[in-house]
């Protein structure tokens, strides 16, 4: 098709599309409404050849695609907020079961106050069911994550499900010029899917038994290591993709004019796009600051971090989270990651963007001034006067 | 056909299959290890009317060489085999 003017949604569905899954249900909410209108479209003109199931609630449509995926069908499946955490008992089962399905979630905020704008807080609340979590930046990543997606999840090392995190509006309904690549060099990147872990006539299997105690840690050991095997195999597909479409991504983590930086901005998702302008700005005022932006958090890139803020002064986590009665969970990954691997500086927490409020450019600015005061301190953007906690004091 | 567990559990994590499937047949686990009580079939009361088979909530009645038997790898001891059994051929005996 080549270059196309598309929303995240659209870039998305395009993606799934070229990765030609057998098995699609889903349950329509806002904002994720628009991937599955548009997949819906194209098995109905023909461009995809896929059972699309329409189902009557997000548990039913992750549990269509569990079963679909148990009989050896390639799955998709598509959510937002409230739509993920109904289905939240099934995420376990499909980890479990280690069937790949992967997920579209538009990221929206939790009720209540029953809000349909974008934060982070309905995925990040999930980090723990053993799905690989990515966040993409824009409407071409978007598309390049959906096509990968499979290709890692489907690894026989990996066997995981995967769920691609798009900003609810800002990046699922914003249009770019977004390159679709032909179905044959889709096809040359992604082979047909193929496991022994299904249901077959030919080779009866026992699937999703129970494991008792003595068995049970063997199971959840064996869920753990396939997921940091997603490390390896993300970086073969990115591999893989940039020599077949000539676009190269940077793995679990991506460094944005680090390599000298005193101060460092951590985020994930579409705001690092005015991350990287503002950046810039600073830059050329002669400002020695950075941005990392956190392609994927589970599995979660200690190392890669370790090694890009070794020589950072101050680091500040920008989320739109809050783990509430604690921090921003992003920024709990984060600390640990550095405590690990002996790195001892300041890191600041910003929980901004909730329920959809506009992160500016000011904001942005700020943090960077307030990275050169190297405190530690956890703070809201976005109330007015901002309220700002400094460690250890009222936290 | 009754499911059988594997003859040996495994030990090593390498045995162990990735996802939760095994081949047909067979199970990871017994699961019995709250029975209090167990159903003992008296054979020469039993007629094979397979009631008790029916109605078992854990389907672990089964025939052995044409007799009713229990597995008892999965009974959990509720006794309703015993209520319902109209020839008082099974009895309740005390786990030890």
């Amino acid at each position: 098709m080549g270059k196309c003017f598309l929303s995240g949604n659209e870039a998305f569905a395009y993606g799934i599309c070229l990765a030609r899954p057998q098995v699609i249900s889903a349950y329509p909410i806002t904002p994720q409404t628009i991937v599955v209108e548009k997949l819906s479209e194209l098995v109905e003109d023909g461009s995809l050849k896929a059972e699309f199931i329409h189902v009557e609630s997000e548990h039913s449509a992750l549990s269509c695609a569990i079963g679909a995926s148990a009989v050896g069908a390639r799955t998709f499946t598509a959510t937002s907020s409230q739509g993920l955490l109904y289905m939240a008992e099934c995420l376990t089962y499909a980890s479990g079961g280690r069937f790949p399905i992967v997920m579209m979630n538009a990221n929206r905020s939790t009720a209540l106050p029953w809000n349909i704008y974008g934060d982070q807080r309905d995925s990040l609340s999930q980090l723990d069911c053993g799905w690989i979590q990515a966040y993409a930046e824009n409407a071409q990543e978007s598309l390049d994550l959906a096509l990968m997606s499979y290709y890692v999840a489907e690894h026989r090392e990996v066997s995981a499900p995967f769920m691609a995190n798009l900003d609810g509006f800002v990046l699922t309904h914003t249009y770019e010029v977004v390159e679709v690549p032909a179905k044959e060099q889709a096809d040359s990147f992604l082979p047909p899917f193929v496991t022994e872990n299904k249901m077959d006539f030919g080779h009866p299997r026992n699937l999703a038994f129970s494991a008792g105690p003595e068995h049970n840690t063997a199971f959840k050991y064996k869920e753990h290591i396939g997921l940091l095997n997603a490390k390896k195999v993300i970086a073969e597909a990115e591999e893989k993709f940039a020599r077949i479409f000539g676009r190269q991504y940077t793995g679990l983590i991506e460094s944005y004019r680090t390599e000298d930086a005193d101060y460092i901005l951590i985020t994930l998702g579409s705001i690092a796009g005015l991350v990287k302008e503002k950046v810039d700005k600073l830059r050329a005022e002669g400002k020695r600051v950075g941005l990392i932006r956190l392609r994927y958090i589970r599995p979660f890139p200690n190392e890669e971090l370790a090694g890009a803020l070794k020589n950072a002064k101050a680091i500040a986590v920008l989320e739109k989270d809050v783990s509430f009665g604690n921090e921003g969970t992003v920024f709990t990954n984060v600390n640990s990651a550095l405590h690990k691997a002996g790195i001892s500086i300041a890191s600041s927490n910003y929980i901004g963007g909730l329920g959809g409020k506009n992160i500016s450019e000011a904001d942005i600015e700020k943090i960077f001034e307030e990275l050169k005061e190297e405190k530690t301190t956890i703070q809201f953007l976005g109330l007015g006067g901002a309220e700002k906690w400094v460690y250890p004091q009222g936290l | 056909m009754k499911p059988f567990l594997r003859k040996e559990i495994p030990a090593a994590l390498s045995e162990l299959p990735d996802a939760t499937a095994y081949e047909a047949g067979y199970l990871v686990t017994k699961n019995a290890g709250w029975r209090n009580v167990r159903p003992v079939i008296e054979l020469d009361k039993c007629t094979g009317c397979l009631q008790c088979y029916l109605h078992c909530p854990d389907g672990v009645i089964f025939k052995d060489k044409g007799k009713v038997a229990v597995d008892y790898d999965f009974c959990k001891g509720c006794g309703i085999c015993k209520k319902i059994c109209k020839y008082a051929a099974i009895r309740m005996e005390a786990e030890k």
